[in-house]
């Protein structure tokens, strides 16, 4: 029998007993609806908490002071010496890579914050002019901490938007003149709201620049390093610039760690596409139950057909184009439910979509190529038993009865 | 060509063994009209299957065409039906959801003839066995006539050494069934050899040569 003939008898059998193949249909579209949408619903929940992390800013590379080791003790702490602190001329030394495109350092303390009568415990960062662009904060009113030599402390204050109405009511903050501790800062700016982002609410902060801090809070050592790599394919060089520079300053110890985001990120990558791949998963048993309807179905068209299939082997079918029938029939089967499967569940993500547009509903693209691929795998084991038993089929006996 | 020699068929049956077939010799020249005739589990029909390559016999040798049958597997067997054998049957055994002429391409199909050339050979038997204005109907829209017509086309599609017809009129009317056997007798008076069962004497003794069955064994063989 010609690849072709079989085709097309194949289709004339599925197109022949529409209530049968619609059942299928029905149950394989369901499986492999069901194995998209989700996945595509855990693939959304990646892609959300990916777009999360990248608002802190693009191609991020954080250092820290000290050393965390995961293996072993840290031998500093063996010898009873105190890690090294992180220090300006650290920071600006890190001037020097040419993976580095800015990087801002950052100090953070508890001021006590007041005006006039009022006073509030706020978080007090110390930082340089290029903490807004690292870290992709807006302004609402004024400007940011202006450029210039780090070592220089300026009187001026970049505050949250919540503070600003906590401290200034109503009233334009813009100009104003605050103070925290004993010194006296005029407000400069005031920053867009911005909301939680991985832990530090910028509405509730109040930034100053890095010299001002140091001297505010008696301390030279930073709380850590904020770098912008030039490229995502720069990271890795900014991160091994760093380590160098650094160990070199530190008289060849290295005791800094130095997170990359991509390290993060990658962290939650793995777990969401785990997650992904176990709703998927659970989502794939729905198409195992398709199979086995599929191969109920199969063995009663065995019986229902048994007459037929004693006249194809009268006519001179063998075995195994008895067998290539079946097959054909219920992989034909398989693509038809995958098709409306896919189709249903585009559907879906999309509706879901609609309703929710700040999550990016989509199926990635290994389960719109495993879905399918699963429905057709399953429709062709399960159909191995059907089958064989027609193959096996006696002709006589089967042409005996009416 | 056929030559059976000393076949014989034991079915096991509980704890009895049946013997449908015993000891039969029989040798069918080409272009012959035979029929088979006897009581019902005289064997007659199991002696169809054997003829047939659809039933392997226990013992004896079978020779279709010069060419010793009986040790073929299953494909060798398959191969050999596709190409030497007719079979008409009582019931017509259409596939339903096919029209009458992919019921008659289907052995051509089956042995993976060219669309092109099952065209013309399709049109051929079309009009051969008058199916012209039916080829496109399904066979529950037609006639028991009909639909014996169509099987008898379908089992003339690949040319076979002999065509077999089990009760071929058996499930059709007087005048429908004496209409059957003139198509079948045209097959005859074109050279083709038909090897028919029944149990009806009238449609029996219409062949050029009669064989009578009892328990199994052929117990008369007129020729006329």
């Amino acid at each position: 029998m010609r690849p072709a003939d079989m085709l097309n008898f194949a289709w004339q059998v599925v197109c022949g007993y529409r209530g049968r193949t619609l059942l299928i249909l029905l149950a394989m579209g369901i499986g492999v609806a069901a194995v998209v949408a989700l996945t595509s619903l855990g693939e959304g929940a990646r892609l959300y908490v990916l777009k999360q992390f990248g608002s802190l800013g693009t191609n991020l590379v954080i250092v820290l002071p000290g050393r965390s080791e995961t293996a072993g003790a840290m031998p500093g702490v063996l010898l009873g010496k105190t890690p090294r602190d992180l220090t300006l001329e650290d920071a600006l030394a890190l001037k020097r890579s040419h993976a580095i495109r800015r990087f801002a350092p950052l100090i953070v303390g508890a001021g006590d914050v007041r005006v006039g009568a009022l006073r509030r415990e706020t978080p007090v960062l110390g930082s340089t002019a290029e903490l807004i662009g690292i870290r992709g904060m807006e302004m609402a009113q004024g400007r940011f901490l202006p450029e210039g030599d780090p070592r220089q402390s300026l009187p001026v204050s970049v505050i949250g938007a919540k503070v600003a109405t906590e401290l200034f009511g109503a009233r334009p903050a813009l100009g104003e003149w605050l103070r925290v501790g004993d010194r006296r800062f005029r407000v400069i700016g005031v920053l867009a709201r911005q909301g939680e982002s991985l832990g530090f609410n910028t509405d509730e902060i109040i930034i100053v620049p890095l010299a001002a801090a140091q001297a505010l809070f008696n301390t030279e050592a930073l709380f850590r390093v904020l770098v912008e790599a030039k490229s995502r394919e720069q990271i890795p060089y900014a991160k091994e610039d760093i380590e160098e520079i650094i160990r070199l300053r530190h008289e060849g110890e290295r005791d800094v760690t130095v997170i990359t985001q991509d390290a993060v990120l990658a962290t939650f990558d793995r777990i969401l596409r785990a997650l992904t791949l176990a709703v998927g998963g659970i989502a794939a048993i729905s198409l195992a139950v398709a199979g086995i309807l599929i191969m109920n179905v199969m063995l009663i068209a065995v019986t229902q057909r048994r007459r037929e299939i004693g006249l194809l082997k009268a006519l001179g079918a063998t075995g195994r184009e008895i067998r290539l029938a079946f097959f054909t029939e219920a992989v034909l089967l398989a693509i038809g439910g995958a098709v409306a499967g896919v189709a249903f569940g585009q559907l879906g993500s999309h509706l879901a979509a609609q309703l929710y547009p700040s999550i990016p509903f989509q199926a990635p693209w290994w389960a719109m190529v495993a879905a399918p691929a699963t429905a057709v795998i399953t429709a062709v084991l399960f159909t191995v038993l059907p089958a064989r038993r027609a193959a096996a089929l006696d002709p006589v006996q089967a042409l005996s009865r009416r | 060509m056929i030559r059976l020699t000393g076949i014989e068929r034991t079915f096991v049956v509980g704890e009895e063994q049946v013997h449908a077939l015993r000891a039969v010799s029989l040798e069918i020249a080409q272009g012959e009209y035979l029929s088979i005739m006897g009581p019902s589990g005289s064997g007659k029909s199991t002696l169809l299957n054997v003829i047939g390559l659809l039933d392997r016999p226990s013992a004896g040798t079978y020779e279709l065409d010069r060419r010793d049958v009986t040790g073929l597997d299953d494909y060798e067997l398959a191969r050999a039906r596709r190409e030497k054998i007719g079979f008409v049957f009582q019931f017509f055994h259409l596939v339903p959801r096919l029209s009458a002429a992919q019921n008659i391409a289907l052995p051509m199909i089956l042995a993976g003839i060219e669309p092109a050339a099952r065209g013309p050979r399709l049109a051929r038997l079309l009009a051969e066995y008058g199916l012209e204005d039916r080829a496109r109907h399904r066979p529950d829209q037609l006639s028991g006539g009909q639909c014996q017509r169509v099987a008898i086309a379908r089992a003339m599609a690949m040319n076979p050494s002999v065509i077999l017809a089990d009760e071929p009129t058996g499930n059709l009317d007087r005048h429908t069934g004496q209409e059957v056997m003139l198509v079948l007798e045209r097959v005859h008076h074109n050279g083709g050899t038909v090897v028919l069962v029944t149990h009806d004497p009238e449609i029996g003794s219409r062949a050029h040569r009669r064989l009578r069955m009892v328990d199994g064994a052929i117990v008369s063989d007129e020729q006329s």
